[in-house]
């Protein structure tokens, strides 16, 4: 019994010590990114594999998402003869919550786990102790550009998916469902404000994409360099990022809304 | 069983000064006050048994690794005590070649190469390509310049780790067992490289290994350590005809000797008819 | 790949993100937020707002003339003190224009509309609109009609 209270309170300790870990970890990491003024080269590669590579899957996303929304919005304010106001439905569900958590959650799968997973096989194969032995600090060449690369690609996702899903909702809404055009867009544009919606869908997103990496270069770093380590961290990475994103959204939700 | 570390030279003549050093990992205690000189100029060669922290060593050299306790020089410097900046400015006048090579998997063999130049220096690409193709030429893989790592055998990938260890001109390398998994001819090949460009370029070199004989075959100097001390120091020949037991058990290879084949157990006997206890003896450490 | 080919494909990626931005601004969603601060406000006090919200819109012969800042309760006046913020380019109402709540369709949102009067002088930033007519609360309107029966 005592064993188990021991066992326990070890349990906590290792969790508590792990989050001092992280926090340490993301102080050297903003110290590091004014480093990155100049050295534009190594922030466009980063941009190509979080950005660019992520592209695809957020495009297809959104277009199905606006498509959905329009669906079910429509079937729910038919009943109402108010399917005049799809368009403001579909865009303000978009801003506000899903083109924001949606595409740092499609993120995190997609780049969260690459980085954790590349960061962790440099370290496994000692490239971090070769660049630390080459007088090249890694936090300025290896994490800082990853970090300020998240931040950058996942707001400007956001605002991807959130065009797409709109034209989406236009496919099914407006070309299927008969919904009128001008409606659609006009209700669209008197009602949703873009300070109060749109830019802070646009907020949450940079909130997102700041926590997907701190926690997925994090994990990399921390890994234990095997290649269980490196799997382990790469899971990890995808269930803490996952939850941290719904965790922030409902406080960021409650606070901006 | 202290070997005899030649403290009568004056320090100028030793590149790497290790005192009372002392270091562990978790409860492992890895050195117990070792100490021990690299010579400037030499190629030294650092052997022991697996698991006595040789690697180790050079991480703390390096100052990947902080001591516990005790000091260790590089060039009159004390690595412990450096600033960050201090700390970098040393490690650019040293090379570091790790087993895997460690090479970045996203750049070329040239871009890995020049890596250090473009990391640390503004030269123009011109005199860059200069540097990089002059060390190429030296390791004998010009020819792969547009490759990258993955394309490479463990052996190049040593050779293009060396190439890039010694673009900046260091005063000093370090190889970390680098000649482990390699075929003959690779073997050979890396012998041979480390020894001539020690001569031609007057650095210092320091390897760990254990691969015995091709290691004896190209140092100058070499030291055994073993459970966190230095057990003998020497060159090659005075090692050779060292009277202690221990150190020809080490260079023969023999499986039975002051290190014994056996762990320390009760008796085969009474273990068997089952009257000896299921644990061996609480002090059951690897005797002498 | 080649550090050309990267250059380029983050290029197309920007301007993607330009796109879809020029997109959310244009098409998408107003900026009443920023340009809200270019008009002028005057209140009125209201019985009953019913359901009227603050952004809500104020129209003045059906077209949208700005929006709702703020809504209050005046302990005084035990009334509702309603803010308008008025577009800079309709500036001209006269002094006996009348506000009144209306709600767009049967169960649609309430908006504040306003119909002008015929006094020459015009009402200035801060001026009170003294003529209003509060919301039309459907359970009272129903309460009337059974009581009158």
């Amino acid at each position: 019994m005592i064993n188990l209270f021991q066992k326990f309170g070890r349990g906590w300790l290792e969790v508590f010590e792990r989050f001092g870990r992280a926090h340490m970890f993301l102080f050297q990491l903003i110290a590091a990114l004014p480093s990155l003024f100049g050295r534009w080269g190594l922030l466009i590669k980063q941009l190509h594999s979080t950005g660019v590579m992520t592209l695809l899957i957020i495009l297809v996303s959104g277009l199905f998402v606006g498509m959905v929304l329009a669906l079910q919005g429509y079937n729910s304010l038919v009943r109402f003869s108010a399917e005049e106001a799809l368009g403001q439905f579909v865009a303000l569900v978009l801003f506000r919550e899903l083109a924001p958590v949606l595409t740092a959650l499609l993120f995190a799968g997609r780049a969260g786990s690459a980085m954790t997973s590349e960061i962790g096989l440099m370290k496994a194969t000692e490239q971090l102790a070769g660049l630390e032995m080459m007088a090249v600090d890694p936090y300025k060449r290896v994490f800082a550009p990853r970090l300020l690369a998240g931040f950058l690609a996942v707001p400007a996702l956001t605002a991807m998916f959130g065009a797409v899903a709109i034209l989406g909702g236009h496919l099914v809404g407006v070309e299927l469902l008969g919904v009128d055009a001008g409606a659609y867009w006009s209700q669209m544009k008197s009602e949703v404000s873009f300070t109060h919606d749109v830019l802070n869908g646009l907020f949450k997103a940079l909130v997102f994409g700041f926590v997907i990496c701190w926690i997925a270069i994090f994990e990399g770093a921390d890994c234990v360099p095997t290649s269980e380590g490196v799997s382990g961290a790469t899971t990890r990475t995808v269930v803490y990022s996952s939850l941290a994103v719904l965790g922030l959204d409902f406080v960021l939700t409650a606070l901006m809304f | 069983m202290m070997g005899n570390v030649n403290t009568t030279s004056e320090s100028g003549s030793q590149l790497v000064q290790i005192r009372d050093l002392h270091f562990q990992r978790g409860s492992k205690r890895i050195f117990r006050g070792i100490e021990m000189d690299i010579p400037r100029g030499k190629v030294t060669t650092i052997m022991g048994p697996s698991g006595t922290g040789k690697t180790t060593l050079l991480k703390l050299i390096g100052g990947q690794l902080k001591p516990a306790k005790g000091t260790i020089e590089v060039d009159g410097q004390s690595v412990s005590q450096l600033s960050r900046a201090g700390l970098y400015d040393l490690r650019k006048r040293m090379g570091m070649l790790f087993q895997s090579g460690a090479l970045l998997t996203d750049l070329t063999v040239f871009d890995n190469v020049a890596f250090p130049v473009r990391e640390h220096t503004d030269l123009p690409e011109s005199l860059v390509r200069h540097l990089v193709l002059m060390r190429l030429h030296a390791v004998g893989l010009r020819g792969a310049r547009d490759l990258y790592p993955a394309e490479l055998s463990g052996g190049m990938a040593r050779r293009v780790a060396l190439a890039r260890a010694l673009i900046l001109d260091p005063m000093m390398i370090m190889y970390d067992e680098p000649f482990t998994g390699q075929d003959p001819i690779s073997m050979g090949v890396l012998l041979d490289l480390i020894k001539t460009v020690n001569s031609a370029l007057g650095l210092t070199s320091l390897i760990v290994s254990h691969d015995l004989h091709e290691s004896m075959s190209i140092s100058d100097y070499v030291v055994i350590v073993s459970d966190g001390k230095v057990v003998e120091a020497g060159s090659p020949d005075a090692l050779r005809n060292s009277s202690s037991a221990w150190v020809q058990q080490f260079l023969n290879g023999a499986s039975d000797g002051p290190v014994p084949f056996q762990l320390d157990a009760p008796d085969y006997k009474d273990d068997l008819l089952g009257s000896g206890s299921n644990t061996p003896a609480a002090n059951g450490s690897v005797a002498r | 790949m080649n550090s050309r080919t990267v250059e380029i494909l983050v290029g197309v990626f920007m301007a993607l993100f330009l796109l879809a931005m020029a997109f959310l601004v244009l098409k998408a969603s107003n900026l009443t937020g920023i340009s809200g601060n270019s008009g002028y406000q005057l209140h009125g006090y209201f019985e009953n707002i019913g359901g009227l919200r603050a952004r809500a819109p104020v129209t003045a012969g059906g077209v949208r003339v700005g929006q709702v800042s703020r809504i209050e309760y005046d302990a005084e006046t035990f009334q509702a003190k309603v803010t308008l913020n008025i577009d800079e380019q309709y500036s001209s109402f006269p002094e006996d224009t009348t506000a009144s709540i209306y709600t767009a369709g049967l169960l649609g949102e309430q908006y504040i509309g306003l119909e002008p009067g015929a006094e020459e002088d015009t009402l200035s930033a801060g001026d009170e609109i003294t003529l209003t007519q509060s919301a039309l609360v459907l359970e009272r309107l129903i309460g009337q009609v059974l009581l009158n029966r």
